[in-house]
């Protein structure tokens, strides 16, 4: 019964306080996405993924750095390693379990400074106009003329090999879509009347752009980065199978795949099996943001 | 019009002045990879006063944009040879694996979108559907090496990598640098052959990166088309539902669909750095990837800035066609 009241109370179309409609809208998006199947399967993955990447020491079979000369190149399903052994003897399945947490490390802090960085600069190109945003608007052009991959290979080139540097340079390319949308958004949200009462009532520009504007742009982004996701994540592995991200012997998956190319004809599974782990991640993350779209930005849609 | 000069041009000064900086970013004293770590000091101050690296930043900027309008690039740490050379040089490697790779993908891509768009919800929509999502997931260096194995290990239906067996290594002489051209040219058709085997699979692998794109943009394109009232009125008038559809909405399509391609070759042409080095293609891709694990930042900017440009040019391209051909854009 008290289920029933709560969905009752959830559902209603009178809301009674500013939290109740904004739970009541929340939960029903969650029932169209709940309807989504692809999306749920996305989401899905990703929730193991987190909780692989979390339990990762409890998981993995064995110590992921821990080499083993006498058992190099082990097949599919030996004896105690279900998914073999890499060139050094290592087990490949540990290797890709905690190569999750890497993974979700990049992703983490990529989408935690392209999307900030893009707000940043949209709004405040947006709310102060003039000859800012003709500056702003054209610098981010510049960069969204860019190639992505060849310019973060240049700035990896300069700062030197890493992950964190990856992550950078990564971004460097990933915020200029963002800065776009905060852009666009900030335009309507700024002339709508709400905005000129709480300008008449003594509002700054901060408090206008922070309390106002940030959270009406953030449900776009928010689309914007689980579709950057997949993209972010090969680029990652890229940047990783081309030596310039995370360095040996941390079990990053593009890095393995890079390591189990030399033997690709003779002993395919060293190669294959952290691909089709980044595969799955990547398409988890494609499905989640289609899924996140239909519900959060109709109009985006088909 | 004038407007667009002027953005090309800033978008273009944009970009030589990220390369600028990086080429200034970068710890490696470009002084000392010139002149080696036991040479005098005054051997040291004089490449330091030839580089100009006494004058303020300003000045050095100028200078650099100088030389790339000049097509300067400097010389190669690794060869000594000028890097305009060495990129003129692998550069058609990389055009020629990138145009049939567009090829590829307009040819399947484009039916594939405008037959899912009119049987929407049909099978072949689902399939053009999980195609493109698979193609928007799939790390492209490891279809690549995966293609290589299946095609190349096992079936030994294509060549292996390289652009052509090594018995046939500069057989032809090289006339457009397009080995498939060149070939034909010369009527040498066992190069031909060999080249094609060599070139199908990676191409192939670029085109269907395209095709994802390009047929999910036709087939928004054509939906779009086709709940307009003027197609109503076509079949109403008992046109034949080929005619609707190829007559009528294709028609009205053409020019988005043409800036979709220019933008996904200049996808392409990026896409190509780590499709060429599974493939072991000795195109710009390759080159760049080399110098960068050499530290020969020369030909890293270099390459950078050849595609950048390129880039940015066909960009512009698919945006100017647009706003010359759909007067709607005006």
């Amino acid at each position: 019964m008290a289920e029933q009241t709560l969905r009752a109370w959830l559902l209603t179309d009178t809301p009674t306080s500013r939290r109740h409609a904004k739970l009541s809208a929340l939960y029903q998006g969650w029932l169209a996405f709940r309807a989504n199947t692809m999306a749920m399967i996305g989401l899905g993955i990703l929730l193991s993924l987190v909780l692989i990447a979390a339990a990762a020491p409890l998981l993995a079979p064995h110590d992921p750095f821990v080499q083993n000369l006498g058992n190099r190149l082990a097949p599919l399903g030996s004896e105690g390693h279900i998914l073999g052994t890499d060139s050094l003897g290592r087990d490949i399945l540990s290797r890709l379990i905690y190569g999750a947490r890497i993974t979700l490390y990049i992703v983490a802090l990529v989408a935690m400074i392209a999307p900030i960085v893009g707000l940043l600069v949209g709004t405040v190109s947006g709310y102060i106009g003039g000859w800012v945003d003709i500056v702003l608007m054209r610098i981010t052009d510049i960069f969204l003329a860019f190639p992505r991959l060849v310019l973060a290979l240049a700035f990896v080139a300069a700062l030197g090999a890493g992950i964190e540097n990856a992550v950078i340079a990564i971004s460097l390319t990933a915020w200029p879509p963002y800065a776009r949308i905060a852009r666009a958004e900030t335009l309507t949200i700024r002339s709508s009347d709400y905005i000129s009462a709480i300008k008449l009532q003594g509002a700054g520009g901060l408090r206008i752009i922070t309390k106002h504007i940030w959270p009406l742009c953030v449900s776009s982004l928010i689309v914007r980065v689980t579709l950057d996701m997949a993209g972010i994540i090969l680029a990652a592995a890229g940047l990783g199978f081309l030596g310039l991200g995370a360095q040996p012997p941390s079990p990053e998956w593009g890095a393995m795949i890079s390591e189990g190319r030399r033997f690709i004809l003779d002993h395919w599974w060293v190669a294959t099996m952290p691909g089709l782990a980044i595969f799955t991640v990547s398409l988890a993350f494609n499905l989640l943001g289609d899924g996140l779209r239909d519900v959060l930005d109709p109009k985006a849609g088909e | 019009m004038a407007l667009t000069i002027g953005s090309i041009a800033v978008t273009m000064l944009g970009l030589l002045f990220v390369t600028f900086i990086i080429g200034r970013v970068m710890p490696i004293d470009p002084v000392l990879a010139i002149v080696g770590e036991r040479a005098s000091q005054s051997t040291y101050d004089a490449v330091f006063l030839e580089l100009g690296l006494d004058k303020p930043l300003v000045v050095q900027f100028g200078y650099y944009i100088w030389d790339v309008l000049h097509l300067d690039f400097g010389t190669s740490l690794l060869n000594a040879r000028p890097v305009s050379e060495d990129i003129a040089r692998v550069f058609p490697a990389t055009l020629e694996l990138a145009t049939l790779g567009i090829f590829i993908g307009i040819v399947i891509g484009v039916p594939l979108g405008v037959v899912a768009a009119a049987r929407k919800g049909s099978w072949i929509d689902q399939l053009a559907r999980v195609l493109a999502l698979v193609g928007y997931s799939m790390p492209i260096f490891w279809l690549g090496l995966m293609g290589l194995l299946i095609f190349y290990g096992i079936l030994g239906w294509v060549g292996g990598p390289g652009r052509v067996g090594i018995f046939y290594v500069d057989v032809v002489p090289s006339v457009t640098g397009l080995i498939l051209v060149d070939a034909a040219l010369d009527g040498n058709w066992d190069v031909f052959k060999d080249a094609f085997s060599h070139i199908i699979l990676p191409a192939s692998l670029l085109g269907y990166f395209s095709l994802a794109y390009i047929s999910r943009m036709t087939r928004s394109f054509m939906l779009e088309q086709l709940s307009a009232e003027y197609i109503t009125t076509a079949r109403v008038k008992g046109m034949s539902e080929w005619d609707v559809i190829w007559k009528h909405a294709f028609k009205n399509i053409r020019v988005q669909l043409i800036t979709v391609i220019a933008l996904s070759y200049a996808n392409l042409l990026e896409g190509s750095v780590l499709t060429e080095i599974i493939f072991s293609w000795p195109g710009i891709g390759s080159y760049i990837t080399t110098a960068l694990l050499s530290a020969d930042m020369n030909a890293v900017l270099g390459g950078t800035v050849v595609v950048g440009l390129i880039f940015i040019l066909l960009n512009i391209f698919s945006d100017l066609l647009y706003k010359v051909f759909d007067p709607r854009a005006k």
